[in-house]
């Protein structure tokens, strides 16, 4: 069953047409990456599904039913959590109560104090840095603790948008596979990237989208061998 | 390197301020206490932590809202006139004491603060601020001369009476009456219960977390507009308490009686650093102590108090217009 259903997605910034009629899809227990450029409408389609844009046209269902007017507090709590661009932590905050702060909708303190200690398993650095500012983390660490308070609301799908965003490369490569390894926990994945190599390579499908458009689709395996692909965003010739 | 040396002779510039303004102080406190004596000194000390005090509890609501929703609210300070009249109205008329006659100022203030945002600011949200600022001075004014009318309460002088007996007690010469007792004890009471609902629950660190970023905060699952309308609440609570504290220390109360302490603390908000908990404190507390500085050793000093106070705000835009404990802002897209 699909976890995700969109239809026909259009979104504006006032004048400016943003999303121009998208459909996809995600089966439960997937990683879906959307690729494409700058512009391309890739961080307007995780805002919508969180329910910080309006739609104005289109539908968005959740494991069967349509949050299209949901309000984004609500949307947390019906299991879909966001690690926005550029991590958004909040920087005078503490790691701890970062992470507390993930955990807002529940109510259970047993819980959540499970919760993070499986978010230290994950990311064993952020034990450490607890009562730091989450301010004064490195971006590697900032990374970790977006994406440890994204997890903090136990969600059944996860937005990830453009996660390896200003990191090295050693970095890229310790986070994508803890990304594959919280999947493998049952939790699916849409994941926003311009690193379009990295996130196919752990994805089971993706979508490449093109000034609001989605200009092709595939398995993460049919993607990577195509030309097109390969040339416009792989960056071979 | 062509930065460096454009900022450098700026830089230098506002140190030697700085240190002339610290090296003024300092020479003309020696100075005064030599002159008037010591006893003469600490009086107008305390009597400026009185002031101060009351300042802060006005300050709290106009830099915690700042802190929030980015306006500052111009009619907070006749919320915290609204909050003198209330408890006037609980001490003259249903002959309540101090202690029911503040907690009832204080829940009137929360409910006419939260009914104002609801009317005045909610449906201006995505507006330009200056739309919303506008709306906050027509607010003011709407309180101030809606509440001098007759019906409501009238456009005279009323003179407060104060809950309680005043008492006042010698120590070495120094006076200190149970009103700045009280004053000190309530303010430090409420601050101390603020700074425990910020910094140690969740919904204080869900404010927190949404006068950084707004946006975030929504991803989190936390409701925007539950926060700020707990945030109008908190400060009106503050003003309220502040109204009644204000009243008994000064006990004449108007429609317009809170436009000079809210500018004052609004000033104070600023020169802390606006948007900033602890900077509202000092700077409440510094400005307290300026005015009434000033009115005890400056010649003419009663009619040069609010030129002071406000040569502050004026001071503090040239030397560090982010204030004392603030931080540069950072305009993000």
């Amino acid at each position: 069953m699909a976890i995700l259903e969109i239809t026909d997605l259009h979104v504006s910034y006032g004048a400016i047409r943003a999303l121009q009629g998208i459909s996809f899809n995600i089966e439960q227990g997937e990683i879906v990456t959307l690729i494409g450029a700058n512009g391309a409408g890739k961080s307007t389609t995780l805002r919508t599904i969180s329910g910080l844009l309006r739609p104005i046209h289109g539908d968005i269902r959740y494991q069967g039913n349509s949050i299209t007017r949901v309000p984004a507090e609500k949307i947390v709590k019906l299991g879909i959590s966001q690690v926005p661009e550029g991590r958004q932590i909040f920087s005078k905050l503490t790691v701890r109560e970062n992470l507390e702060m993930g955990a807002f909708t529940r109510k259970d303190k047993q819980e959540i104090e499970e919760s993070m200690e499986r978010v230290f398993t994950s990311f064993p650095r952020l034990k450490e840095r607890l009562k730091q500012l989450g301010g004064t983390l490195s971006g590697g660490e900032q990374q970790m603790l977006a994406m440890g308070r994204g997890l903090m609301s136990r969600p059944s799908l996860l937005l990830l948008d453009e996660p390896s965003m200003g990191l090295a490369p050693i970095l890229v490569e310790e986070i994508f596979s803890i990304i594959s390894r919280i999947n493998a926990d049952g939790v699916s994945i849409l994941l926003v990237e311009q690193n379009a190599a990295m996130a196919l390579s752990i994805a089971n499908r993706g979508y490449v989208l093109e000034t609001g458009k989605i200009a092709l689709a595939g398995t993460a395996a049919e993607l990577l061998s195509n030309p097109l692909v390969q040339t416009a965003y792989l960056g071979e010739s | 390197m062509k930065l460096t040396w454009r900022r450098l002779p700026l830089k230098l510039i506002a140190w030697v301020i700085y240190a002339l303004l610290a090296a003024g102080i300092v020479y003309g406190i020696i100075g005064l206490v030599r002159l008037n004596g010591s006893v003469f000194f600490i009086q107008a000390i305390l009597d400026g932590l009185k002031l101060g005090f009351v300042y802060a509890l006005i300050a709290l609501g106009y830099t915690m809202v700042y802190g929030i929703v980015r306006l500052i609210n111009f009619a907070h300070c006749d919320v915290f006139m609204v909050g003198a009249f209330a408890s006037y109205y609980a001490i003259t008329r249903f002959g309540w004491g101090f202690v029911p006659a503040i907690l009832l100022a204080m829940v009137v203030c929360i409910l006419l603060n939260i009914t104002i945002e609801r009317v005045a600011y909610k449906p201006l949200r995505n507006a330009p601020r200056i739309t919303a600022l506008i709306t906050a001075i027509g607010v003011s004014f709407f309180l101030e001369y809606f509440t001098a009318l007759k019906f409501a309460f009238g456009a005279d002088y009323i003179t407060y009476k104060r809950p309680f007996e005043v008492v006042v007690w010698d120590i070495g010469g120094v006076l200190i009456s149970n009103i700045t007792v009280i004053i000190v004890a309530v303010t430090i009471l409420l601050l101390l219960l603020l700074l425990y609902v910020i910094n140690k629950t969740k919904i204080g660190k869900a404010m927190r977390a949404t006068s950084l970023d707004k946006t975030a905060a929504r991803l989190m699952g936390i409701n925007i507009d539950g926060i700020i309308t707990l945030t109008f609440a908190i400060g009106a609570a503050l003003a309220g308490a502040g109204g009644v504290l204000y009243a008994i220390a000064f006990p004449q109360i108007w429609t317009f009686m809170g436009i000079m302490p809210g500018m004052k603390a609004f000033v104070a908000a600023v020169l802390g650093g606006i948007g900033n908990i602890g900077g509202a404190v000092i700077g409440s507390l510094l400005m307290g102590e300026i005015e009434v500085l000033t009115v005890s050793f400056v010649p003419f000093g009663s009619r040069l108090r609010d030129l002071f106070a406000f040569l502050v705000l004026i001071i503090v835009f040239i030397v560090k217009p982010t204030g004392i404990l603030g931080e540069p802002q950072v305009e993000k897209v």
